[in-house]
């Protein structure tokens, strides 16, 4: 390509990463400021120096740090069910070879791709007669299922090229199958466990049509369900929503940063979603 | 040899769960939409009155038209900005000016995606808000006040509004997909489409896009159903408002069972929508199936 093109390409890319990144920059910039000094000066503005006291009244207002408490509390015991169930699956499909593999594998990728509104209100009326809604255990059920149900069927193709001496090997030193499972397999997929692990819960911290319809108490509530209701509230203005919007934004990127290699790994090998 | 046999039993947890979590509501579901039901007392059996209600309700119209948008929104206009930004980043900025321009660049386009949906939409429902928002203050510092709209009160603009917030939220993906898909590419193709004298363009159409197809497919496929499944911003930015102008399937069929206690008719939008989904879904699997086959061949 042409050298003269040079700068024009770069600067046409920079500016568009920029227009991509603004929204994070205005909240950011926002969040810091005055309400007053957000009707003096406008959004564009930079802050004059750092007033935190929009953030820290909207932290208490919200109990933000429970909302992060039942966050970790269900995305975390989501991820790490949904892998065990996604390793029971995938090693009878995709090691064990059963019968019918096939219609299952095909049954879990559906029921990972179905609307979550084709399930919703049985579920809602069933955890409503055992005594669940309004429960964190319905909402870590309910996506340990949806969640394996994707796990499964990655980690199956990941199992079907399993290498076949090792289980040999681990069945002529007398192995069962649990003690292959457990001390074969597993160790030897790690890494795609532990992609999955990630994809799981930052999937699950980011759900919200589930959380929505059964976590109604504000105590019980995660970060996006906590953030999602009080929009259009009419105590929330520009400077409190930006801070509301910071909150909700630092804990993605920061999942984001320290997920990013296993992250764009995964992403590669084709785990998609 | 190890027997295949024996392993049946590890499916078990995992076959209840979906069992209780999947197959069951959604029979229970496909049930329903074929009753009126309040959500209490006994259902009622009307049979098919609810699909024919359906056809006849502007309301379930206009949210498969603005499905149809935000597909557009979601799914087509990031794959082609996807494949020209993924083309140039790994073409021309990995190799002139370096692999970790390229991959901070990266980065910013997929920076959206880590957001929680609930909370892209609290991000722009500031920022177009009519009163306070970001926008509309730009746009008057600018000296350009005809411009400042109520993006997403408005039904001129409320659909235009959240389309642009849907792109802002999925380039990112078509983009990292389809540079992970260019590393496959065989330089050699490259060069020998360059030495016969192809300009960065024709290798692009003719040699990139063809070798990431199977990437292409596959975003094409998720980001459409993620367009059917959308709720969280819908529900955040508009509630499907004003009128019908952003009503969308998921949130049409929450308002009937959350809002107006009409459980049949919610259950029928979902079955519908759940319908269409699988099979598309199939749809994609049978083609993919067969390019395998042929590629194979």
């Amino acid at each position: 390509m042409n050298r003269a093109l040079r700068p024009a390409i770069l600067a046409t890319l920079t500016a568009l990463v920029l227009l991509v990144l603004s929204p994070f920059a205005l909240v950011a910039v926002n969040a810091v400021k005055s309400p007053d000094e957000y009707a003096t000066d406008g959004p564009l503005s930079l802050p004059n120096g750092l007033h935190l006291e929009g953030i820290a009244d909207f932290w208490i207002r919200v109990d933000f740090g429970e909302k992060l408490f039942n966050s970790f509390l269900i995305a975390g015991s989501v991820a790490v069910l949904a892998v065990i169930v996604s390793v029971l699956n995938a090693y009878a499909l995709g090691i064990g070879r059963v019968r019918g593999r096939y219609a299952f594998l095909v049954f879990f990728l559906l029921a990972n791709l179905l609307p979550q509104e084709a399930l919703v209100y049985p579920l809602y009326y069933m955890s409503k007669e055992v005594g669940l809604y309004n429960s964190q255990i319905a909402v870590v059920i309910i996506f340990t299922a949806i969640q394996s149900a994707f796990g499964t069927y990655l980690l199956s193709s990941v199992y079907a090229t399993f290498p076949r001496e090792m289980l040999e090997a681990a069945a002529i030193d007398g192995a069962g199958k649990v003690r292959t499972l457990w001390r074969v397999v597993v160790p030897i997929s790690w890494p795609s466990l532990s992609v999955l692990f990630t994809f799981f819960f930052i999937w699950t911290w980011n759900e919200f049509f589930l959380p929505l319809v059964f976590l109604i108490s504000n105590d019980k509530q995660t970060v996006p369900v906590a953030l999602g209701v009080l929009q259009g509230d009419r105590l929330m203005d520009a400077t409190t929503t930006s801070a509301s919007a910071l909150l909700g934004i630092l804990p993605a990127v920061l999942f984001f940063l320290i997920f990013q290699r296993t992250l764009s790994r995964g992403v590669m090998s084709g785990a998609i979603k | 040899m190890r027997s295949n046999r024996g392993y049946a039993a590890f499916l078990i947890p995992g076959a209840l769960l979906s069992l209780v979590v999947i197959v069951v509501p959604l029979l229970m579901n496909v049930g329903i939409s074929f009753t009126r039901w309040q959500g209490v007392g006994t259902p009622e059996w009307i049979g098919l009155d609810n699909y024919t209600r359906l056809l006849e309700d502007e309301n379930f119209w206009a949210s498969f038209r603005n499905i149809i948008f935000l597909i557009v929104a979601m799914a087509v206009v990031p794959t082609l900005i996807g494949l020209v930004l993924a083309a140039v980043l790994f073409d021309y900025v990995a190799k002139e000016i370096g692999p970790r321009t390229a991959s901070a660049l990266r980065s910013g386009f997929y920076l959206p995606q880590v957001l929680p949906v609930a909370v892209t939409g609290i991000v722009w429902g500031w920022i177009l808000n009519p009163s306070f928002g970001a926008l509309n203050a730009i746009l008057t510092n600018a000296g350009l006040d005809g411009l400042a709209k109520n993006w997403l009160g408005d039904p001129a603009y409320a659909l235009y509004s959240v389309m642009v917030v849907m792109i802002w939220f999925q380039v990112g993906y078509p983009v990292v997909m389809f540079m992970s898909g260019l590393q496959r590419v065989d330089p050699e193709l490259y060069e020998a489409a360059s030495i016969d004298g192809a300009g960065w363009w024709r290798r692009f159409t003719r040699i990139a896009i063809h070798q990431i197809k199977p990437e292409i497919y596959v975003v094409l496929v998720t980001t459409t159903i993620a367009a059917l499944k959308i709720f969280g911003q819908i529900f955040v930015l508009t509630r499907g408002g004003p009128g019908n102008a952003t009503l969308v399937p998921s949130y049409f069929a929450y308002q009937n069972f959350f809002e107006k206690a009409q459980v049949g008719y919610g259950s029928a939008i979902a079955t519908v929508l759940a319908l269409i989904i699988v099979v598309l879904s199939m749809l994609f699997l049978r083609i993919q199936a067969r390019d395998e086959q042929k590629d194979a061949a």
